[in-house]
């Protein structure tokens, strides 16, 4: 596995830098209280808008918050809410998936419609509509986001259940009397791992995007929480005169979104998994 | 020819009923009273006997299978009910803000396609020439980028610094501009790529070869041939990104305030406005569905290799 992945990072730059980007966002995001020089929510009038200085590297915003420790802590509320969406969504995917695929008949039918129907509606409309009926807010959000990407993950284990039920490896080395745990650690996993780290990687991509998007509509993360998207929305009333407010918020989101799409597309063509537009 | 659309057209039905159902679910299981969200958003103090009074108009009293019975006959008569904000039908109201945002939607593929087909097709020909890199460096900062950021970036550039474009609004021509350019480049990003990756395939065809050895001029070839076949992706594209679109102008009409459908959606939100909600996702299932609809059919038109058999199973 590991000298796998070393030759992986060996003949493909891309990758390489991706990872060392994320994996800096990763620790940023899970070390932000320790390493942010202020309190990203403290108002200070006294000091609004101040330009960069030693103690404020990044300045401060309308209310006199530090903008650097306020980008940090950003990290890790997008990247922390994605991966959890990653985790629940893939999760429920599983378990919908297997049971599908494994079961079939009428209730991988009507499974599978419904996801079908899911599809068929935009995501972001949809998420926008179950947080108009459920209400605006975090949670609301988060729950919305998972209730649209399971279905993604469901048709993918449900067609990998499928074609792995069929093959005759699995049954051969079965066979030839290798216990279950190797099977599923030397013969399945290989099978199903790549899919799921492209579409994952993917999936934090989207979603990033997508939270940021909510944040900026004012129906996800509200206000003093230091969301990147909505950064941008309260640094845009000062575009005029300290347009760095909403500049660097969006930088980090396009830095993170660009490097997931990146590495999952280098992982796509490595891995020569086809991907979903 | 005709079985096939028959066919296609009858395999939307389920599709959309399931659609309706999950909003009318979500209706249902969402903690929110219809009845109290529409006294709420009247300004109306909610007392029980008022609420008893809505619950029956709007037949929330009924069993659920009747309720949803109703709910799929009157969407078939384009009757969403009355929005809880103006107490106007919801669908006078969505046919009076569609031309703005069909307005920005076609301003918007129209440049996209003018931008991404020569950037697409030319990437491809001199592949890993500089203007390849350029349009590959462009289709992934826009499939990256928050469009509301672009925006405002756009805003800042050509309203503050520049003062050429107006910041934000619908009037002249010149109000188009900004919104057009932010909506288009994810658009751009999507249509450069799939353009460029099918006349690469192409080429690797024994037709073109072929035509070669015949002793047809390079670009000949590549415009009479390679390129009629190589856009059909783009054009299924073009239907598939239809969602793209929409949420899209969700959020470039916020940033701009753009008065079209998005931005009624979204003050629907704020204002749980429920019928207008259940309108909006309604009718972007089924533009989702007819936009993939018309894009095989283009499709297949374009290029008569693909079989009618094949299609009309998957």
């Amino acid at each position: 596995m590991i000298a796998k992945l070393r030759a992986i990072l060996r003949d493909r730059k891309a990758i390489a830098v991706c990872s060392v980007i994320l994996l800096l966002f990763a620790m940023v995001a899970l070390f932000a209280p320790w390493i942010s020089p202020h309190d990203p929510v403290k108002v200070n009038l006294a000091i609004k808008l101040q330009p960069p200085s030693g103690d404020y590297w990044l300045g401060t915003d309308h209310l006199g918050r530090d903008n650097f420790s306020r980008l940090l802590h950003g990290a890790r509320i997008s990247l922390g809410l994605a991966f959890l969406i990653f985790i629940a969504s893939l999760g429920i995917g599983l378990v919908v998936g297997v049971i599908s695929g494994y079961r079939g008949g009428w209730l991988d039918a009507w499974l599978m419609r419904f996801c079908e129907a899911v599809m068929t509606v935009p995501n972001l409309v949809l998420v926008l509509g179950m947080v108009g009926i459920f209400g605006p807010g975090l949670g609301q959000v988060v729950l919305a986001l998972m209730l649209v990407q399971w279905v993604y993950y469901a048709r993918m284990f449900r067609g990998m259940v499928i074609s792995l039920k069929e093959r005759q490896f699995i049954a051969a080395a079965r066979i030839s009397g290798s216990s279950e745990w190797k099977v599923i650690r030397r013969h399945v996993l290989p099978n199903v791992l790549p899919p799921i780290l492209v579409m994952g990687t993917l999936e934090m991509g989207w979603a990033i995007m997508d939270i940021s998007a909510l944040s900026f509509l004012g129906l996800g993360i509200q206000p003093p929480t230091p969301e990147w998207g909505a950064m941008i929305h309260e640094g845009k009333a000062f575009i005029r005169s300290h347009p760095e407010l909403m500049l660097y918020p969006g930088l980090m989101i396009l830095l993170v979104v660009i490097s997931f799409n990146l590495l999952g597309e280098a992982l796509s063509e490595r891995f020569g998994v086809k991907r979903r537009m | 020819m005709i079985i096939y659309i028959g066919k296609r057209l009858l395999a939307i039905v389920p599709i959309i009923l399931f659609t309706i159902l999950i909003t009318f679910i979500l209706i249902h299981v969402s903690p929110v009273d219809p009845a109290e969200a529409y006294l709420t958003a009247a300004h109306i103090h909610p007392t029980e006997e008022l609420l008893a009074q809505k619950r029956h108009e709007f037949g929330l009293d009924q069993p659920l299978l009747v309720q949803y019975g109703r709910t799929v006959v009157k969407m078939a008569q384009l009757d969403f009910g009355v929005s809880y904000v103006t107490n106007e039908p919801v669908w006078d109201e969505v046919v009076s803000k569609m031309p703005a945002t069909a307005q920005l939607a076609v301003s918007s593929i129209f440049f996209a396609i003018i931008v991404s087909i020569p950037l697409g097709f030319l990437s491809a020909v001199y592949k890993n020439s500089v203007i390849d890199y350029v349009s590959r460096g462009l289709s992934y900062i826009g499939a990256s980028i928050p469009q509301f950021w672009l925006g405002y970036l756009l805003v800042f550039f050509f309203s503050v610094k520049l003062d050429l474009l107006p910041v934000e609004g619908r009037g002249s021509w010149l109000h188009l501009v900004l919104p057009t350019l932010t909506l288009s480049l994810a658009l751009i990003a999507i249509y450069t790529r799939l353009l460029r990756a099918s006349v690469l395939e192409q080429l690797q065809e024994p037709y073109v070869m072929y035509a070669r050895t015949r002793g047809i001029k390079g670009r000949i070839i590549m415009v009479k041939h390679v390129l009629k076949i190589a856009i059909a992706p783009v054009i299924t594209g073009l239907g598939m990104n239809v969602g793209k679109l929409l949420t899209g102008a969700i959020i470039v009409e916020q940033v701009f305030s753009w008065p079209g459908f998005g931005r009624y959606f979204v003050d629907a939100i704020f204002n749980r406005d429920i019928p207008v909600i259940q309108c909006y996702v309604f009718l972007a299932a089924c533009l989702f569905i007819i936009c993939n609809l018309i894009a095989d059919l283009v499709q297949l038109y374009m290029d008569p290799r693909i079989s009618l058999k094949g299609r009309s199973e998957s």
